[in-house]
């Protein structure tokens, strides 16, 4: 087989450089289309680019903000913090002390968990936020997830869990780990019980979160052109040589190869979620 | 691969049993002159010599070594506890959906006195086996064929066993279209609810989602040196240093030996390995496991199916939940060889008290982002 170095610029994964997607200011570049952007239009366009539809990445509080009736969003589970179980030191820097400065950043875990009225139709709502640590999950993420299954099972309410995740969090090891198994397990009685999950993943959904819950959903949607994938493209890379595939593992190619139910751009996805709980939720 | 050092005797030495080996070689030369029996003295006092050594150098592995005794090219894999262990094994093959799996191998089979189904992952012996099961990575079509023959084995109430050893799941274009992260999802959901005991060991490598996937259940165990974790050490060294080489710093950070596992409640048992590791003496492996299986096996077959699923769920669900509510001692860094202190649990007021004190006063710098760029959970 040909080796073929994929240059920089072709390069369509993850990128170890910062991805300046919301820089502060004004004025903001468009990395799809390149478009220079006025701030303001972008986010009363919903975060995507109005030129070329590029759905930019969004952080927890205000993908909520954009699917919630306005005030319903009551959050499940907000005082719970992290430790660090295996003292994880690295690059000099300890592994709390990094905890501590995304929390400062975010306010809150990498995902928010509540419920929430979406149209007029209650539900249990987590929104995964990938500014934080990647996205990644640990064990808050997994607690956090499965308090929000027991109260839609207690109150019988629909679940809908926007992913965006580079996977289980390498700080914290096996118990990482061990949240798959957690959130699959969890999900696995929300179904005995008869449960409706909506699962919507966004760019990027890999690692153990799309090995566990994201891929679990009775009804799986996706936004347009997000990485979705077990593997990252870079490791799928560096593991077989060989150049990717145009648009691997995006969201295009997974309703292709059966994974996903629909696609469903940004300013649609309020009133497809409503929808679909009128066919699925209970009445 | 592990590197390894050839050999007097056949066994293949790893690069820190610089001593066993040399000692092993002078006692072969002894033994191949043309009158060792007058010098059977000297022998008797090398084999103390090698015997001391031997339990000098396996009594403190460092992770990063017992990762390389996890991988050691001659210790027993799944084929050798299929051969020896089981009686009347029957392979069954396909996931009858897409395709056969050779890194994931399901037999019917008896263990002691238990009839069981049997799930185990195969890495191969030579480097024609290693091709044919992708060198114990499965690929979707092996995690949808263990499903199966689980859901098998729950119509006619036979337990389930299953052996883990691979690095990780394929990571390739196939794998990604056929649904690796699926497959595996599904399995994890199915396994948590299985109405039949699961009893799953580590018998080598535990690579991350690729391990767990087949890897949930009622009882947790390992052998003493296997290893199992989130990332491979050379991975997890990739992502912080930028440098593969570097592992046996990431080994050591991650906390995935049998014994760290152990103490921080991840695992229920180590199984232990006869001296200098399971490849020193594969009989006395198998034996251990053996006892192990057919103990557990005896023990879960009493609980009734609904409370052991209970149990299951709440053993499932309890995983770093003590974490969550016991605060560290925080910022004194540990010497990665000192044993953790295990800090004591605090009252619940003590530990929201405590748990608020994590949110700092003031933003700290960004980090670098090279580290926040997404980790795959294998490789």
């Amino acid at each position: 087989m040909t080796t073929t170095k994929i240059s920089k610029s072709k390069w369509d994964g993850f990128s170890l450089k910062p991805r300046r997607e919301m820089p502060e200011g004004l004025w903001l570049a468009c990395p799809s289309c390149r478009e220079m952007l006025f701030r303001k239009t972008v986010e009363d366009n919903l975060h995507v680019c109005p030129k070329c539809s590029h759905h930019f990445r969004l952080d927890g509080r205000t993908r909520i903000r954009q699917l919630v009736d306005e005030g319903s969003f009551e959050e499940i589970g907000a005082d719970l913090r992290s430790t660090d179980p295996l003292r994880f030191a690295s690059s000099g820097q300890q592994y709390c002390e990094r905890l501590k400065s995304a929390h400062a950043k975010a306010g809150s875990e990498a995902i928010l968990v509540g419920k929430a009225f979406i149209r007029g139709r209650g539900v249990i709502l987590a929104a995964m936020d990938f500014s934080f640590l990647g996205g990644s999950m640990g064990m808050v993420v997994g607690e956090k997830f499965c308090r929000g299954v027991d109260r839609a099972i207690e109150e019988s309410l629909p679940l809908v869990v926007i992913s965006a995740s580079g996977g289980a969090r390498m700080h914290e090891g096996v118990v990482s780990l061990g949240q798959m198994s957690k959130t699959s397990a969890a999900l696995a009685r929300f179904d005995e019980a008869g449960g409706f999950f909506l699962s919507v993943l966004t760019d990027p959904t890999t690692g153990g979160v799309t090995a566990s819950f994201a891929m679990l959903g009775d009804i799986i949607i996706a936004e347009p052109n997000a990485l979705i994938g077990f593997a990252g493209p870079r490791t799928i890379y560096q593991t077989i040589k060989i150049e990717l595939p145009e648009g691997f593992q995006r969201s295009e190619f997974l309703l292709e190869h059966g994974f996903v139910d629909m696609i469903v751009p940004r300013k649609d996805l309020r009133s497809e979620i409503g929808r679909l709980i009128d066919y699925c939720g209970k009445p | 691969m592990v590197q390894t050092i050839a050999k007097p005797n056949g066994l293949q030495y790893l690069p820190f049993e610089d001593r066993i080996s040399s000692i092993d070689r002078s006692i072969a030369e002894i033994a191949g002159t043309s009158s060792p029996a007058e010098r059977l003295g000297e022998i008797r006092g090398l084999q103390q010599q090698l015997v001391r050594e031997i339990k000098r150098v396996y009594s403190s592995l460092s992770p990063w070594q017992t990762v390389q005794v996890a991988r050691h090219p001659q210790r027993p894999l799944f084929q050798d506890y299929l051969g020896g262990i089981v009686k009347e094994p029957r392979i069954l093959h396909g996931d009858r959906c897409f395709g056969d799996d050779a890194a994931i191998v399901t037999a019917l089979g008896q263990i002691g006195r238990e009839k069981v189904m049997i799930i185990g992952q195969e890495k191969g012996r030579d480097i024609k086996q290693k091709i044919a099961c992708n060198f114990g990575c499965p690929n979707p079509e092996g995690y949808r064929k263990a499903l199966a023959k689980m859901k098998l084995a729950e119509k006619f109430g036979l337990p389930v066993v299953s052996f883990i050893d691979t690095p990780g799941a394929y990571p390739g274009i196939g794998a990604e279209e056929r649904g690796q992260a699926q497959a595996i999802a599904v399995n994890l959901r199915e396994m948590s609810r299985l109405r039949v005991p699961i009893l799953c060991i580590v018998i080598g490598e535990g690579g991350s989602g690729g391990a767990l996937g087949i890897g949930v259940g009622d009882r947790l165990a390992m052998l003493e040196n296997a290893y199992y974790s989130v990332i491979s050490p050379e991975g997890c060294a990739g992502i912080l240093w930028h440098d593969g080489t570097q592992a046996d710093k990431a080994a050591k950070a991650l906390r995935l030996t049998a014994r760290e596992l152990h103490k921080l409640g991840l695992i229920d048992e180590i199984i232990a390995e006869p001296l200098g590791g399971a490849h020193r003496n594969q009989h006395e492996t198998l034996h251990h496991v053996e006892l192990y299986i057919t103990k557990t096996l005896r023990e879960l077959k009493r609980i009734d199916v609904e409370t052991l699923l209970q149990q299951r769920y709440e053993r499932i669900c309890r995983v770093g939940d003590h974490e969550l509510q016991r605060q560290l001692p925080a910022e004194e860094p540990i010497a990665a060889d000192e044993t953790p202190k295990i800090p004591e649990r605090l009252s619940i007021t003590a530990q929201l008290e405590a748990a608020k004190q994590i949110v700092p006063d003031t933003p700290e710098e960004l980090e670098t982002l090279e580290e926040e760029s997404p980790q795959p959970v294998s490789e």
